[in-house]
This record gives structure tokens, sequence and C-alpha cells, in this order.
């Protein structure tokens, strides 16, 4: 199958726009089952609050939230799909600028020493283009994923080691929650890389906080960590924007890597309640929007 | 718990009677800052022709559409979508703008720090949290962007709201001492223990 690039152009523009817009149906079932089970008064009235503003974002084609984030593009490349890589990167960036401009969108994206804004969204390395390929022949997926900064920038590694073993991954899970505190914006989804390099480490956290809720590590290790650790971190009453009670967090996603016999990495990586995701899918029968 | 209702600006007894757990909805004027604003205002000496004093401050940076100026759109700026940031990366911010320029009120999400509550305590402030994330419903409640300072760093300019019941506001930080995130945060260090016993941690790192 052979790519429009001025489609994909098109799909890049319009998926930044969609993920600011709407919350996917996995986040708002998040929100059901916690105010289904807020205990506290402050904490049920702020979980009452962020879901009106979901419906008000859909009633007025607004943005769920002000802060349009780091776009990221995750690209995954179907074995059929013919496709020049180059062209293809510069047809995301140019979609990115376009849904800045054309919408217009505010660009929270400055030189990191400048602080120069380009008014673009874009900028060196940014956005994030993150490619991965896959043995179905006929798809290509871009899934955009506007990243903001009140999670991102709590945002922790350590390099454990193996004495240290599981105790040190869990212990630095619940501290990283605790310092995070109301920061992060939660609810949110605490994504826990485990393993691999640093780099690695932290890229994994980073796919684990952005998958959708209900989601499970194909690791059964991680699967069994990630179920351990969700069932325990609301107990921490951190709650709603770090004002107290039950809802700390929708849950917590692990993803693992192998490492090297002397390495015990973990990372945490947070998406804020506002977990927004859009995605694009390119067959032979043409292209179908959703999460 | 009781409610208010405030116009803009406030005078030190108006906040010296709000306490934590109170809740606060404001009309009339609210000024937006964030990181640019006050690095250019405080660590590069720019001065804002605003007049500050007893006012409200948010830590903001909205989306805004450029259109002709006009009646309803004095800046040729027409608001699109106003929410919150986070506040914590401000702190050290508070204070000065208090002292230099009389704020009264600093809106955010997620809490400020010792300096911050020393200088409500002091000056006579208070820290009213607003829902982070809840930009579509926070937008509905800013009538117009009457004016703007500090154009050059758009999106993080000084801009001038015109609010209409904008809130409810949950007082979270007042100017006795009163704090919601430390009464929260203790609480929290103390289910820590708890929390590690029961993911079966044996030895901390």
């Amino acid at each position: 199958m052979k790519v429009d690039l001025k489609e994909v152009e098109e799909a890049c523009k319009e998926l930044y726009i969609r993920a600011l817009k709407l919350l996917p149906p996995d986040i708002k079932q998040g929100f059901a089952r916690l105010d289904e089970s807020e205990t506290d008064a402050t904490g049920k009235s702020i979980l009452g609050t962020m879901i009106r503003n979901i419906k008000v974002a859909e009633d007025t084609n607004n943005l769920l939230c002000q802060d349009t984030g780091i776009p990221i593009y995750n690209v995954t490349i179907g074995s059929g799909i013919e496709v020049d890589g180059s062209r293809l990167k510069q047809a995301i960036v140019t979609g990115c600028e376009r849904a800045t401009r054309e919408h217009p969108l505010r660009s929270s994206v400055v030189h990191p020493m400048t602080r120069k804004n380009e008014h673009t969204s874009c900028g060196r390395l940014v956005p994030v283009i993150n490619f991965d390929f896959t043995d179905r022949p006929e798809v290509l997926s871009i899934e955009m994923i506007p990243k903001g900064s009140g999670s991102e920038n709590n945002s922790w590694l350590k390099m454990a080691i193996p004495a240290d073993g599981i105790d040190a991954i869990k212990t630095f899970v619940v501290d990283c929650i605790l310092e995070a505190g109301g920061k992060t914006c939660p609810p949110t989804i605490v994504g826990v890389g485990v393993g691999g390099t640093a780099d690695l480490c932290v890229h994994l956290s980073k796919v684990a906080a952005t998958r959708a809720l209900g989601s499970k590590c194909d690791d059964p290790e991680g699967a069994a960590l990630e179920a351990e650790l969700s069932a325990v971190v609301n107990q921490l009453g951190v709650g709603a924007q770090g004002l107290g009670g039950d809802s700390t967090s929708f849950a917590v996603h692990v993803e693992t890597a192998a490492t090297h016999i002397t390495m015990n990495p973990v990372a945490v990586n947070m998406q804020c309640h506002s977990a927004r995701r859009a995605r694009a899918t390119f067959t032979p029968n043409g292209i179908t929007y959703g999460f | 718990m009781a409610h208010y209702e405030l116009n803009t600006p406030v005078t030190e007894e108006q906040v010296r009677k709000l306490r934590i757990d109170d809740t606060v909805t404001l009309n009339q004027t609210l000024y937006g800052i964030r990181d640019a604003t006050l690095i250019h205002m405080f660590d590069r000496g720019r001065t804002t022709r605003f007049d500050l004093n007893g006012h409200a401050v948010i830590h903001t940076a909205p989306n805004v559409r450029i259109v002709d100026k006009s009646a309803a759109f004095p800046t040729g700026y027409a608001p699109l979508c106003v929410g919150t940031t986070t506040s914590a990366r401000m702190e050290r911010f508070t204070q000065p703008l208090m002292k230099q320029y009389g704020v009264r009120i600093v809106i955010g999400k997620g809490g400020l720090f010792a300096a911050s509550q020393a200088a409500f305590k002091d000056l006579g402030g208070v820290y009213l949290a607003i829902i982070g994330g809840a930009a579509a419903l926070e937008t509905t409640w800013i009538e117009q962007i009457e004016d703007v300072d500090f154009d050059d760093l758009n999106p993080e300019s000084l801009w001038k709201f015109r609010v209409r019941d904008f809130g409810p506001l949950l007082v979270a930080m007042d100017s006795h001492g009163g704090n919601l995130y430390t009464q929260v945060n203790d609480a929290a260090l103390d289910k820590r223990a708890a929390a590690l016993a029961a993911l079966g941690v044996k030895r901390e790192a």
C-alpha cells in the first residue's frame, strides 16, 4: 500500500486538534469509576468539575485543557507499507505546524536556551516522533499525544542496583507519587519503566503513562507489578488535585525491558487527568480516526 | 466553611477574613501571569503599566485567536481556551508580587510553598485553588481580554481579563498559616509505611 503524504499531513493536523478536544472513552470510564468510589467531599466535588469540563469541551468544541503540551507522534508502519521515511517525518511536522497556526493553538514549545517561541508547536527534535513496525501488512497507524507540562515536569529516574531488588522499584513509585502531590494534576496515570538502559527506562515510563486504561503490560511480571501498585496507591490519600481523597491515580502502568546484570533502573512519568490521545489508522479502505 | 463573592480589587481586611476550606467566586478583573512574565518582571527589571494593587493574579497562558480590534476585542485577541498552570514554578515570585505590586490573591493549581505561605501571612494574601485541566469550563467564566502588557512574550504576556462568576475557587492557603496542601501531604506521608507494607516491601533502598 502506498501512502499519500498529503493525507498524512492533513491527518497529523487533525489528530492534534482532536486529541486536545476529545477525551478517550477509557479515560471517561476511569473518571466514572473514581467518582463512584470517592469518599472525600472535596475529592468528589473536584471530580465532578473535571467530568463537567469534559462535557463543556465537547459542547463548546473547545480544548479540554489550555496546555497544548509537547506534541508526540507515535507511528507504526505495517510490513506492506511503501513510504519514504524522510518525507513522512516532514509531513508529520507540517501537519503539527498547520494545526497550531490554522486552529489556532497556543504554541507551548520554545528553544531550551533562548526560550524563543516560533508559534508552530515545533522546534529542534519536536514534535517527538517515534517509529515502530508491525507485521500487519497494510496498516499505517499514527497516534498523537499532547503531553502536558504539569505532569511531565514531574519525571524521575533512579538507577537502583540489583541488591535493592523489586522493593526499590515499589518504594520509588510510592515516593514519586508523594513528591508529586497535586503538581501533576491528579488523578494521574502513573507510568513506570523497569529495566533497559537509562534512556530506554524513561521512554518506557512514558509509554506506560500514555497507554489506554484497561490495557495490560504484555510481560506477565510487569502486569503483576502494575496490578499490585494500582491496588495500593490510592490509599495514600493525595487525591484529586493533591487536595485529599481516594482519587490519586486512575491506574499504575508498568512497561519492562531486559537490563544489565549490574543494573535495576526504574523511571516514573505521569499522565495528568487530561489523558489525551488520538489515533489515525490508514488502510486500503481509507483513514479512520479513533483513540 | 463560608462562601464569598468578591469584586476585585479587594482590601487586606477582605482577604484576611478568608480561611482554608472557604470558597470564593470572583468578579471584575483578573490578571494572567506565568513563568516568562514573572522572570521578565523580577529578574530583568521590566515594569508593567497595570496597577495590580489589591488584585488577583492567575497562573495561566491562554490560547487566543488574533482578530480585528473592536469594542468586544480591544486588544485584538479573542480568548479561545483559558486554563491554569502548575503554581509550584512560580513560588519565588509570590512575595515580590505582593510586596512591590500589592497583589492580594494568587490563583493556581497544585499549591505553593513556605515562602508564599509566609508572604500571605505577613502581607495579607491568599491562594485560591482552581481545578487544573478544567480549562473549557474556566473559559466560560472569562468575559473578555481587556488589555495586555508584555505582548512580545505571547502567550506568556501579562493578560488583563474581565471575569464573571469566576469560580467557585477553594481557599487552599490563607493568611493565618492554614494550608490544605501541607495537611494532605503530611497525612499522605503518614500512610507511606502502610502502603509499602501492603506492597510487601521488606527493605527500603
